[in-house]
């Protein structure tokens, strides 16, 4: 197998960790690209929750790479295996690179089901067991651009022992060195590219460990699990991203699985993450929310005036407090979002965000979603995601500005509110 | 004249505009009937109507928007399907979020953002059929909120007051509501309150020259009773009438003959809305009987239920056999479900997704509006009755499986199916 074509780079790394630049050579002909830090497209089964490609495409600047999951593949392997021509075909996706993860980051799944030699996955019916055999014939017919090597990654839970966590390193190496070996061997595979996935639970030292061991593996790039929200307090999550890149090589890029609030996006940058997946927006969705914090820092004499007089400001949600999380809390309003349903927007006849040019905002106000909101209506959803979604693309366009223009502190503030 | 609006062109709702606008209208009906073309055997029509909001081309499928909205499809997508009017409903709406706030919205046009034309109807048929406990008398309908169990009365006036507000292009007056397996003399008295109904709508109606007034034609499923209605209601001068108390659970045979009888009794010059008929078969007939315009929540609502509307029926997509079926749902169908996306997918992804949901509703409404579009050009084509023979012919596999009613009322109109 030839050497990764996928590279970083970079236009600023600041502080020797944050990092800004164009992820180079990706694709099966190696010629797309993508802007660092960003998010991936999140989808269920290719779809973007709620939007069909007609309101998908009210959106400008989506991220070239389309996020899916085997946990929305893995049962419909019968039939992927009949079409042959790959995933994207089959779903009638736009023009899009794709990347295959192993689990939807926002469904998170029972745990005590992975072995040695498996990993489950829950589709609608029910948990399917994936060896690494039949991962690999997965990716086969997928036929991603890249995709995450198998893991075990059951160590986000509280009490999970120090036996278990090194189990998930020694599991997840033994899992990519297979993965690597049918990968190397598949023609069908031939251009598609394999994140190592580095473990580790909270432990500092196995964390070190699987870094420095998948770094030696011939990986395109690292995912790194076990990190999501609601797992752990976010300065511990600093401290053990730290300590992973320290051992991770430069020019590969790093992606963060299951963090998605704001906050954090922001503070896992700094600690050196590129890559994200958009499942958050996707989460504000199904609360009846919309996202609404402000990112726009630039300098404007209007809002300077505003500000001094203590200008119009919505109240959003009651604040997550920060180190108290639990992964079974993902439901829970943050900060960054306004609740809908709330009877203050009955007759609030504004867009859900003054000078958001997504198609909500252009076309529908406060009141009409709080309507279909309290109506049980469908619209909701598809006006909310879309809302949602473009928010938050502009959000990761305003922090590559920030870090552009060396502003991510005055980003870290405004975002904070 | 009445002021035509082109689809499409944006209203703007700026206070200059809407007086020049209310100048041009004030002296003219907000509804023009151009008969464009009539079926030389049957008694079939395609015409132009003519709305404050712009021109709807005849024989017309209205989907339904019942609460503002059209279950998942934006205001784009559904102009995108060519959709010139759809519904909305007094009842629901009127329960929430209520007439106050929408006509502080500029009205349900402003309220859901759609351009295009509303109807509304009066809130009648939700009142008796949602409602547990209704009661009617002369004043309205009696009823308890099932929101916040308050006794509310649904009269003429209140119906009308609230459609006024909600500035739908064409209202319904409010009738006197008959399910049409009901005999004896409540419905008589159904039909003759309609009419007084009818009547108190009229004086009630603020907006004359903005807002349409249909009456609707009752009298169950009797001759004498509908042709009575027929005549009293015909003397009163609104724009249009409906058909209603059909299409509930009486039997094909009668449905048909009351269509009929009222088609034959109604002015030529205004436009025939039969409510409540939505099924292919049933529409293609009911145009043939002399039916303009009709409403009905099925295709909407089964294709939530992942039932596909298709020339030869229907098609279920959840089902296993079509979990391996790599072609779109109709093949000859332009809808955008059908270009981009095939059944297998589709049925995957009912498993993953509510947008699964999303993409059969505008098949099926990209279905209906095909299927009226087809039955105006043949009508204006002069060839309505081969349109007819070759549309039950891909229906139906076999003759002997044509509905009869069907097969008896397209005989009436001279079209015999072989």
């Amino acid at each position: 197998m030839a050497g990764s074509r996928m590279k970083l780079e970079f236009s600023r790394v600041i502080q020797g960790r944050s990092r800004l630049g164009v992820l180079k050579g990706l694709g099966r002909n190696g010629q797309d690209s993508m802007e660092v830090p960003g998010c991936l497209l999140y989808t269920h089964f290719g779809t973007v929750p709620h939007l069909t490609q007609d309101t998908l495409h009210t959106l400008s600047n989506l991220p070239s790479v389309t996020q899916v999951t085997l946990s929305n593949i893995a049962e419909h392997q019968e039939v992927l295996e009949e079409f042959k021509d790959g995933f994207r075909k089959f779903a009638g996706l736009h023009d899009t690179l794709l990347y295959c993860s192993l689990h939807d980051p926002a469904a998170p799944c029972p745990t005590g089901y992975t072995t040695n030699k498996t990993v489950s996955v829950w589709g609608s019916g029910g948990r399917i067991e994936l060896t690494v055999a039949k991962f690999m014939a997965l990716q086969k017919i997928v036929q991603p651009d890249w995709y995450q090597s198998m893991a075990d990654g059951e160590t986000w839970q509280n009490n999970t022992s120090r036996k278990r966590v090194r189990k998930s390193v020694d599991r997840t190496l033994t899992h990519l060195d297979e993965c690597l070996v049918v990968h190397q061997n598949s023609q069908e595979l031939d251009g598609v590219e394999v994140f190592g996935v580095v473990e580790g639970g909270d432990i500092l030292e196995e964390r070190v460990r699987s870094a420095r061991e998948t770094a030696k593996r011939p990986v395109a790039g690292f995912c790194l699990d076990g990190l999501q929200t609601g797992s752990m307090d976010q300065t511990l999550r600093t401290q053990l991203i730290a300590a992973v890149t320290k051992e991770l090589p430069e020019d590969k890029p790093r992606l963060l699985q299951g963090v998605g609030r704001p906050d954090e996006v922001l503070a896992c940058v700094e600690a050196g993450m590129d890559l994200f997946e958009s499942f958050f927006p996707f989460q504000v969705t199904e609360r009846g929310c919309a996202l609404c914090f402000d990112f726009n820092i630039s300098p404007d004499p209007e809002r300077a005036v505003l500000e001094l007089n203590g200008g119009e400001r919505d109240t959003a949600g009651e604040t997550q407090p920060n180190g108290d999380h639990n992964l079974d809390d993902q439901t829970q309003m943050t900060s960054f979002e306004i609740d809908l349903k709330d009877k203050r927007y009955q007759d609030d006849f504004r867009p859900l965000v003054e000078g958001c040019g997504c198609y909500c905002c252009k076309n529908h106000q406060r009141a009409y979603l709080h309507h279909l909101l309290v109506t049980n209506e469908l619209l909701a959803g598809v006006l909310l995601m879309i809302h949602n979604t473009a928010h938050y693309h502009g959000f990761f366009g305003a922090l590559r500005e920030a870090l552009a223009n060396d502003q991510l502190d005055l980003l870290k503030d405004r975002v904070s509110g | 004249m009445a002021a035509v609006i082109e689809c499409g062109a944006d209203i703007d709702t700026t206070p200059e505009n809407h007086m020049s606008l209310k100048k041009t209208l004030s002296s003219a009906s907000p509804l023009t009937l151009r008969i464009v073309a009539e079926c030389s055997v049957t008694k079939a029509r395609a015409c132009d109507l003519v709305l404050p909001h712009c021109t709807v081309s005849t024989p017309v499928f209205m989907p339904v928007g019942t609460q503002g909205t059209l279950k998942g499809i934006t205001v784009d997508q559904l102009e995108g399907l060519g959709c010139q009017i759809c519904l909305g409903n007094t009842y629901h709406l009127g329960m929430r979020p209520g007439p106050d706030l929408i006509e502080k919205a500029n009205g349900l046009h402003g309220f859901m953002n759609w351009k295009r034309n509303l109807l509304t109807d009066s809130g009648g048929f939700q009142m008796v059929s949602l409602v547990e406990l209704s009661e009617v008398t002369e004043e309205g309908v009696k009823f308890k909120s099932p929101y916040d169990g308050k006794e509310i009365l649904l009269s003429p006036e209140k119906s009308i007051s609230i459609q006024n507000s909600l500035g739908s292009d064409i209202m319904m007056q409010l009738d006197d509501v008959v399910s049409s397996t009901v005999t004896g003399p409540r419905v008589e008295e159904a039909m003759h309150r309609s009419i007084r109904w009818l009547d108190r709508c009229i004086a009630a109606n603020k907006n004359p020259d903005k807002q349409n007034l249909f009456a609707i034609i009752q009298g169950g499923l009797n001759a004498d009773l509908r042709k009575t209605c027929l005549d009293e209601m015909t003397k009163r001068d609104v724009p249009g009438f409906a058909i209603g108390g059909l299409s509930g659970g009486e039997e094909k045979d009668d449905f048909w003959r009351m269509v009929t009888l009222s088609t034959d009794h109604l002015p030529r010059e205004k436009p025939r809305y039969l409510m409540g008929v939505g099924y292919a078969v049933d529409l293609v007939v009911c145009v043939a009987l002399g039916c303009d315009m009709f409403d009905c929540v099925f295709p909407t609502r089964t294709a939530r239920f992942g039932s596909a509307l298709v020339p030869w029926g229907s098609l279920q997509v959840k089902h296993k056999q079509y979990a391996k079926d790599l072609q779109p749902i109709d093949p000859d169908c332009k809808c955008p479900t059908c270009k981009r996306h095939s059944r297998a997918y589709l049925h995957a992804l009912f498993k993953s997704d509510t947008a699964a949901m999303h993409h059969i509703t505008i098949h099926n409404i990209a279905y209906q509006l095909t299927l009226m579009r087809s039955v105006r050009q043949s009508i204006v084509e002069g060839h309505f009755p081969e349109f007819i023979r070759t549309f039950m012919k891909r229906m139906f596999p076999s003759r002997d499986q044509y509905p009869s009613w069907a097969v008896d009322a397209l005989a009436s109109v001279n079209v015999t199916l072989e």
